[in-house]
């Protein structure tokens, strides 16, 4: 598990100097690039260099600010915000990082039994302007890009202007939006995203049963399945990429073959759908009683779904599960999906022959895990 | 233990109360005493009781019960928590139905009339192998691919039928190289098949059909005795020529480039296994089960009246539990027919199939240039043509200009009359999404493009073949091996 957040020592940083840097190793260049750069400088270092945005150190020392142990890992290319009021840093964007995301919202107009991200209603306009700001500094070469909230889409215009810069400053990363598609219900939306022609940006839209009112109830919202169906209507009508993705637990797993025959007779022409493990976190641990259930008790379902889904020709992924969980005929569509930020293995797994394979677990999963983890003893067919 | 405080329960979100919802259209067939098959005008089904049945149209059906949720995922009705139904539902048929506006798929050429077998039941009234007048022109065939360009469709198969088209394999080379020419600007994807009994075929056929990815489509009726008996050739070696025919395009140019089709005659519906056995033998995968069409000699010598549609269905069935068997023992052999029917029951695409569909294929779907110039609305239609009614000619490429053709009486009277969904007897059957219509075929049998369906072989076909097929779906390991053809 990396961290991503410090709390700790701001010295010496004004905000006036801006609030995203680019975290560079290198004491020495050339001056007139320095002010949007946050240089870690090496103990080695004997002189404190002028023009840097901000100067981290990872000892206390005299004219610089310390880096808490948290953030060791940045590195050349990596960019950060700092919020002095908080006395905060964080990192927005890790170079070598297999997924990065970009937070632009706690605001949601869903309240999903099982978030991972509880919404909060606040003003938080501030963050997606960091984040515009703060995509140039990232590196072209960057395979692919979350965009994730709260509800990104309910910033609207500014929503369209933070994908337009990612297209214009990274026309080669993939761009993945994860939305509840309700706001794209509205036409008006949909227009303003096909015009910006982005060659290669797919909405991942949550869809938990084939029932109106199953839908709602899981993601707390009256009427919330017909905009999420009409949403899901009107990108493809604009010929964007979308993926459904759908979150196995106790209120989703028994009609899930029903709702892969749905997405079969409805939606054949979604990109892909991908079929997740619950992560342990944010609502779900307030809910787990009515969430759990050991994923080993759904394999059924879960097997007849892929089976309807990719009948259907259309592209399947498991997430989030463990290879010792699913049978052998679902290995092939188990996608190590956990960002190596944030994955784990237990005692249980020592000794697995099929750890390579295998996603692992969140953090999280501290609080519960399916007591059916075992450590696998023989090669993948 | 519950839902933390802050949240619902799943009640607050159903607003459904026994009754409150509303009905989409759909259609029934009674299939045993209680089991009733109930589909929507997308083709969603599924199998209700009489009870549940009447409760569903009374209204009084428990929206807690699976079945009411099973109606709802299925769009057979609405509830008053949603109404995405309806958008679903239209999308759904648009789907269906898209490739209406992709008309023609389907561009037949009779390069010649000429044949050198003398099959009894030949539905095309070959001419004999030296007869003058019965080959296509170089001039007729140039103004065809003129009006096949001006096809909507993006993806277009071209098919050489006679007679024996290799008999002109000339033209057949001419019409291919022109093709691609034009179709440089054009930019379909384009594909060709040769329909033929393979005699003719030699080392430039083969080198011709390799280098342009040609298809090769052949007639195989069966073993020895019933193929030779079925399709006479001076020769008396009909079988041998096309199995070892067969055989060297496989091992030449590719097993995926030749498959047959077989007939059924008095004598092959006697021998469903046998005749199955053939094509296992030459490693097809795939076989179509099909009864003679009543056209052309086959009536003339009286071929096609000598089995009824029962007598075709029990060889359908028996041939179709065989091929299943074969399945379920390891060699994976689609029969075709059956396939077209589990698609259209199974996906949301629609398979296209000439004679299962509504509007009909006819022009749709297929359109024929004969040897003479003059256009058909269909295969059949030719054929009829040859038995002197020309119902269902459209025109001639040298004198009629493709929108003369396409707006052409009798085609559009054809489609417009025989529409399933407005058809007596069709517009109220359980089996509409799944069938289609035939006016050639009414026509050509009772006079009447839409024609008493009661008397018709085409409906009682149909009717036997799917319920067949539905009842085999509910045997689970059948209704795997069933799903492996999709």
């Amino acid at each position: 598990m990396v961290k991503l957040i410090s709390t700790k020592n701001l010295l010496n940083y004004s905000a006036e100097n801006g609030e995203v840097y680019r975290v560079s190793t290198n004491a020495s260049l050339p001056s007139v690039l320095r002010k949007s750069e946050a240089l870690i400088i090496s103990d080695e270092q004997q002189e404190i260099p002028a023009g840097y945005g901000l100067v981290l150190s990872k000892e206390p020392r005299e004219g610089c600010s310390t880096l808490s142990e948290d953030l060791w890992h940045l590195t050349d290319g990596d960019v950060v915000r700092v919020d002095a009021n908080r006395n905060l840093i964080r990192a927005l964007y890790r170079k070598n990082a297999n997924a990065n995301f970009l937070f632009v919202t706690e605001r949601c107009n869903s309240f999903c039994l099982m978030c991972s991200q509880p919404p909060r209603d606040v003003d938080d306009g501030h963050l997606i302007e960091e984040l515009i700001s703060a995509v140039p500094l990232f590196d072209p070469s960057t395979m692919e890009l979350g965009i994730t909230g709260g509800e990104p889409t309910l910033l609207g215009d500014r929503f369209i202007a933070l994908l337009r810069t990612i297209k214009n400053h990274l026309p080669h990363t993939a761009v993945h939006v994860l939305t509840n598609g309700r706001t794209a219900s509205h036409k008006e939306l949909v227009v303003e995203i096909a015009k910006l022609q982005h060659p290669d940006l797919m909405f991942g839209i949550p869809l938990y049963s084939d029932i109106a009112s199953r839908h709602d109830f899981v993601v707390q919202a009256k009427g919330a399945f017909d905009e999420t169906i009409r949403g899901i209507l009107n990108l493809k009508s604009y010929s964007q990429k979308v993926e459904i993705r759908v979150v196995l637990h106790k209120q989703t797993y028994e009609r899930l073959p029903d709702l892969a025959r749905f997405i079969a007779r409805n939606f054949q022409f979604v990109d892909h759908v991908a079929l997740m493990g619950l992560e342990i976190t944010g609502f779900t641990r307030a809910n787990l009683d009515e969430l759990w259930i050991d994923p080993l008790d759904y394999q059924d379902q879960l097997k007849e779904a892929v089976h309807i889904l990719t009948r259907a020709g259309i592209r399947t992924s498991i997430y989030n599960l463990q290879l010792c969980l699913l049978p052998k005929s679902l290995w092939e569509f188990s996608v190590k999906s956990i960002s190596d930020w944030k994955n784990k293995y237990y005692p249980e797994c020592s000794g697995c022959s099929e750890r390579h394979g295998c996603g692992g677990f969140f953090e999280s999963s501290d609080l519960k895990r399916s007591p059916n983890i075992r450590a696998l003893t023989f090669a993948k067919p | 233990m519950a839902l933390a405080k802050r949240f619902k329960q799943l009640d607050h979100f159903s607003l459904e109360t026994t009754g409150a919802y509303n009905l989409l259209p759909f259609n029934f067939h009674k299939l045993t005493a209680e089991k009733y098959f109930c589909a929507n005008l997308v083709g969603e089904h599924l199998f209700l009781t009489q009870q549940e049945l009447k409760k569903l149209v009374g209204g009084t059906l428990p929206t807690s019960s699976d079945t009411y949720l099973e109606l709802k995922s299925k769009h057979f009705l609405y509830g008053l928590d949603s109404d995405a139904a309806i958008d679903l539902l239209a999308l759904k048929f648009r789907t269906k139905h898209h490739r209406i506006a992709q008309f023609t798929a389907l561009h037949i050429f009779v390069v010649t009339l000429r044949c050198d077998y003398t099959c009894q039941y030949c539905q095309v009234s070959r001419r004999m192998e030296d007869e003058g007048d019965f080959d296509m022109s170089h001039e007729s065939a140039e103004a065809s691919l003129e009006m096949l360009f001006l096809s909507p469709a993006k993806s277009v198969k071209i098919e050489f039928q006679g007679g024996e088209p290799l008999l002109n394999f000339e033209l057949i080379k001419f019409i291919v190289e022109t093709a691609l020419a034009k179709n440089i600007s054009h930019q379909k994807n384009l594909e060709f098949v040769v329909t033929t009994n393979l005699s003719m075929l030699d080392e430039d056929v083969l080198d011709f059909c390799e280098v342009h990815g040609i298809y090769l489509s052949t007639s195989l009726d069966g073993p020895k005795d019933l193929h030779n008996r079925n399709r006479p050739k001076a020769s008396r070696n009909g079988y041998e020529t096309t199995v070892a025919g067969i055989r060297r395009i496989q091992e030449r140019i590719g097993p995926d480039k030749i498959s047959a089709l077989m007939t059924t005659t008095a004598a092959s519906i006697e021998m469903p296994r046998e005749i199955i056995d053939t094509y296992v033998e030459l490693k097809f995968h795939s076989i179509f089960l099909r009864p003679l069409s009543p056209y052309g000699f086959a009536i003339k010598t009286k071929q096609a009246a000598k089995y009824n549609s029962e007598r075709w269905l029990e060889f359908f069935k028996e041939g179709l539990d065989y091929i299943i068997e074969l399945n379920q023992a390891g060699y994976f052999l689609v029969e075709q027919y059956t396939r077209i029917i589990l698609r259209k029951l199974l996906t949301a695409e629609n398979p296209g199939y000439v004679d299962l569909q509504s509007p009909a294929g006819i022009g749709i779907s297929v359109i024929v240039y004969n040897y003479d110039g003059d256009v058909y609305a269909s295969d059949e239609a030719r054929m009829l043509k040859e038995m002197g009614d020309e119902k269902f000619r459209l025109g001639n490429v040298h004198n009629d200009t493709y929108e003369q053709i396409f707006s052409a009486d009798s085609l559009l009277e054809g489609l417009e009359e025989t529409l399933v969904e407005s058809v007596p007897m069709c517009s109220e059957c359980g089996y509409q999404t799944l069938c289609g219509s035939d006016p050639v075929y009414h026509y050509a049998t009772q006079g009447d493009v839409v024609g008493k369906k009661p008397l018709s072989f085409f409906c009682n076909k149909n009717m036997g073949v799917i319920t067949h097929i539905l009842n085999l779906l509910q045997e689970p390991k059948t209704r795997k091996t069933l799903e492996s053809w999709i």
